[in-house]
């Protein structure tokens, strides 16, 4: 991360995506789970959002709901202010002009039987640009791929499991920088590629904010990433917000067990690791 | 896909299956130029001719003839004109007229015959014979004569005006003539069926038709199937409860009962060749149906679908692309055991007497349909049926081992 990066506040723009008591529950009687439970979130534009919590806590499922992908079963959501409304496929089609989404695992994300290129055509396809000549949809390509440190020339006519992890989820960001929505939302983008390309690819993410005025809502279960990066952070356990607020005050001064616990389980390089928080009882 | 194509060629099972089946299909193309003419057609007025060669007598009297002195021609004669019943039926006939023949080998045929000769008279009357096994007796006795005869045969005709034989020709036990010229000889590698069918070439054409059943059948029942299971699988919600539904009253009424009650109420009449390939497809689409659902619904919440879906794909074109090419090779080893299995139940249809149309084209079903009404199997006319089960299971053997060889290139932890 470049360390001359500017720290603007962004906590206090306009809301761009907010909830009211969204809730998910699957299955029925006996075997009901409650994977989000009654949350409440406001996520202004250009803000970088965290959303922390472990494995199982509901981050995902909120996430699909957050992108559509997902029904609620209660409460409501709300996009640039008005109900969101994505009853039909038309509607549907047009909020995701405004929210887009980097997926967990690299490997699974891309279509095998198509080229690097349909993928990139089909972002400049949606934002309007079908009738484009055939060389500015290339000059359009070249550019999102420099913005990743990709080369367009040496991926053309190749297929995304040919490239690395960290190539693969550099190409979806460049898939976002054509795409450029209002919201990305970063189902924990880095945890399938080494640490190296991590920063590279976190790097990214603040770039495209800084460019673009994009909210990124940032889905990770590592509270010390959170802190690096984001503005704001919600602390999730078990479908409930326990937390939230600016990434200073939560971290900095934990109020919550739950976040004291996550802020411990950090392996530290100078310290003995604290384990002492692990309850080996409820595992 | 050229990667996928020689991993599946490599594949020793697949390959094996792919070679015997293309040898099939080529027989049945290459097959009718050495042969041609209608497979129907009724060459042999009799039942059930024995495989072999057919000389025609009249011609083979008519070609110029070698002379050929072989030392074993008599023995050989004799061999076959004295079955092993004709033998055993001398010595019977020894032990009711009372002749001591001591420890007689019935292999011995010229010590056998001294005695037949020495001893045998139709005049007697050995107490307990029937008449007709008597007669038996004499008419084993002039063939018998015969071998033993003058070593010329002579061919007459009959004078028209006075009534008296002509001379014609002679025939001696060392003429021979060559089958090559002889103008009329037909091979009947396979035999007649009871119509005095040429076997092998009925049961070229019927092959080429049961695959076409069984394709279309696969066709049918793989497009349903398909269709159906992608729909329930990716559409889920209500969609999917009404197709399981019909899916599921289909799968508990068994496929060939209905297949059953519908060929009989369309009759007869209407049933041809693709009426019942149809029939049978519709009658058996259920298990690819429930199987594509399946494999759909662990497919729709893998990530690539999302990001499709949140590229503003609509759902004809995320099934087409992001769907149907990962279960590609899972529906081809569907549609192959759909082919195999609508052969046999064309087979099975077929030989409870409702198959297609009997008249038009010859079905591997139909074959064994005649053969078992006209008691094949008990008058021992092998030829008529065994080869059309070696077939039927060749077909199955080649399609069901492509399909495990498919198998095991898709699903690499079955490989071994």
């Amino acid at each position: 991360m470049s360390e001359a990066r500017e720290r603007r506040d962004y906590t206090d723009g306009p809301l761009c995506l907010s909830g009211r008591n969204v809730t998910k529950v699957f299955g029925l009687g006996e075997k009901k789970t409650v994977a989000v439970d009654h949350v409440d979130f406001d996520f202004h534009e250009g803000e970088f959002v965290s959303i922390v919590g472990e494995s199982g806590s509901g981050k995902t499922t909120l996430s699909k709901m957050l992108l559509g992908l997902l029904n609620s079963s209660e409460g409501e959501i709300f996009f640039e202010g008005k109900p969101r409304d994505i009853s039909t496929g038309r509607r549907k089609r047009e909020y995701w002009k405004g929210i887009q989404a980097i997926f967990q695992d690299p490997f699974s994300s891309f279509n095998v039987f198509h080229k690097i290129d349909s993928v990139l055509l089909d972002c400049i396809n949606m934002r309007g640009g079908r009738s484009l000549s055939r060389e500015k949809k290339i000059e359009l390509m070249t550019e999102a791929c420099s913005f990743v440190n990709l080369k367009f020339a040496e991926l053309t006519n190749k297929y995304p499991f040919e490239l690395s992890g960290g190539q693969m989820q550099r190409l979806m960001i460049a898939r976002i920088f054509l795409l450029k929505p209002r919201i990305l939302l970063a189902d924990e983008p880095t945890s399938m590629v080494d640490a190296c390309s991590r920063a590279t690819i976190l790097d990214m993410l603040l770039d495209l904010r800084d460019e673009t005025g994009m909210t990124i809502i940032f889905i990770t279960h590592d509270i010390g990433l959170a802190y690096y990066i984001s503005d704001t952070v919600y602390i999730m356990e078990h479908g409930r917000f326990v937390e939230s607020g600016r990434a200073d005050t939560v971290i900095l001064n934990p109020k919550a067990a739950y976040t004291k616990r996550l802020i411990s389980d950090v392996p530290k390089i100078h310290e003995e690791w604290d384990l002492s928080t692990v309850d080996l009882k409820a595992e | 896909m050229k990667h996928t194509l020689r991993q599946v060629f490599h594949s020793s099972k697949f390959l094996v299956g792919f070679i015997i089946f293309l040898l099939i299909l080529l027989t049945i193309w290459i097959y009718p130029f050495f042969n041609p003419g209608n497979p129907l057609e009724m060459i042999g007025v009799g039942t059930f001719a024995r495989p072999g060669s057919y000389v025609s007598l009249y011609d083979a009297l008519n070609t110029s003839t070698e002379t050929l002195r072989l030392a074993d021609a008599d023995d050989k004669r004799l061999d076959k004109l004295l079955s092993d019943t004709d033998r055993i039926s001398m010595l019977d006939w020894f032990d009711s007229a009372g002749v001591d023949v001591g420890d007689l080998d019935i292999e011995d045929t010229d010590t056998l015959l001294d005695l037949w000769f020495a001893n045998y008279s139709s005049d007697l009357k050995p107490a307990g014979m029937t008449n007709a096994k008597r007669n038996y007796y004499k008419r084993l006795n002039n063939s018998l004569m015969q071998v033993r005869a003058a070593d010329t045969l002579t061919i007459t005709d009959v004078d028209e005006a006075t009534g008296d034989p002509v001379t014609k020709g002679t025939v001696t036990k060392t003429d021979y003539v060559n089958i090559g010229q002889v103008a009329n000889v037909k091979r009947l590698p396979l035999g007649t069926d009871n119509f005095g069918r040429d076997v092998l070439k009925e049961l070229v054409s019927a092959t080429g038709t049961s695959i076409i059943i069984g394709l279309i059948a696969g066709v049918v029942a793989t497009l349903i199937g398909l269709t159906l299971g992608l729909l329930a699988g990716y559409v889920g919600g209500l969609a999917d409860d009404i197709i399981m539904f019909i899916t599921n009253i289909f799968t508990v009424i068994p496929s060939f009962v209905l297949l059953i009650l519908i060929s009989y109420s369309i009759g007869q009449e209407q049933r041809g060749a693709s009426v019942v390939a149809i029939v049978i497809g519709f009658t058996s689409w259920t298990w690819t149906a429930r199987s594509v659902r399946s494999q759909v619904i662990s497919l729709r919440n893998r990530d690539h679908v999302n990001l499709s879906k949140l590229s503003g794909h609509s759902l004809v074109r995320i099934i087409a692309t992001d769907i149907l090419p990962y279960i590609a090779s899972y529906v081809v080893m569907a549609f192959i055991l759909q082919v195999s299995s609508g052969i046999l139940s064309e087979a099975q249809l077929s030989l409870l007497g409702l198959g297609p149309k009997t008249t038009v084209t010859p079905t591997l079903g139909l074959m064994m349909n005649w053969a078992m009404l006209y008691s094949a199997h008990t008058n021992g006319s092998w030829w008529a049926y065994f080869p059309v089960i070696l077939t039927i299971t060749l077909i199955s053997f080649s399609l069901n081992l492509m399909n495990t060889g498919l198998d095991q290139v898709f699903n690499p932890t079955l490989r071994d």
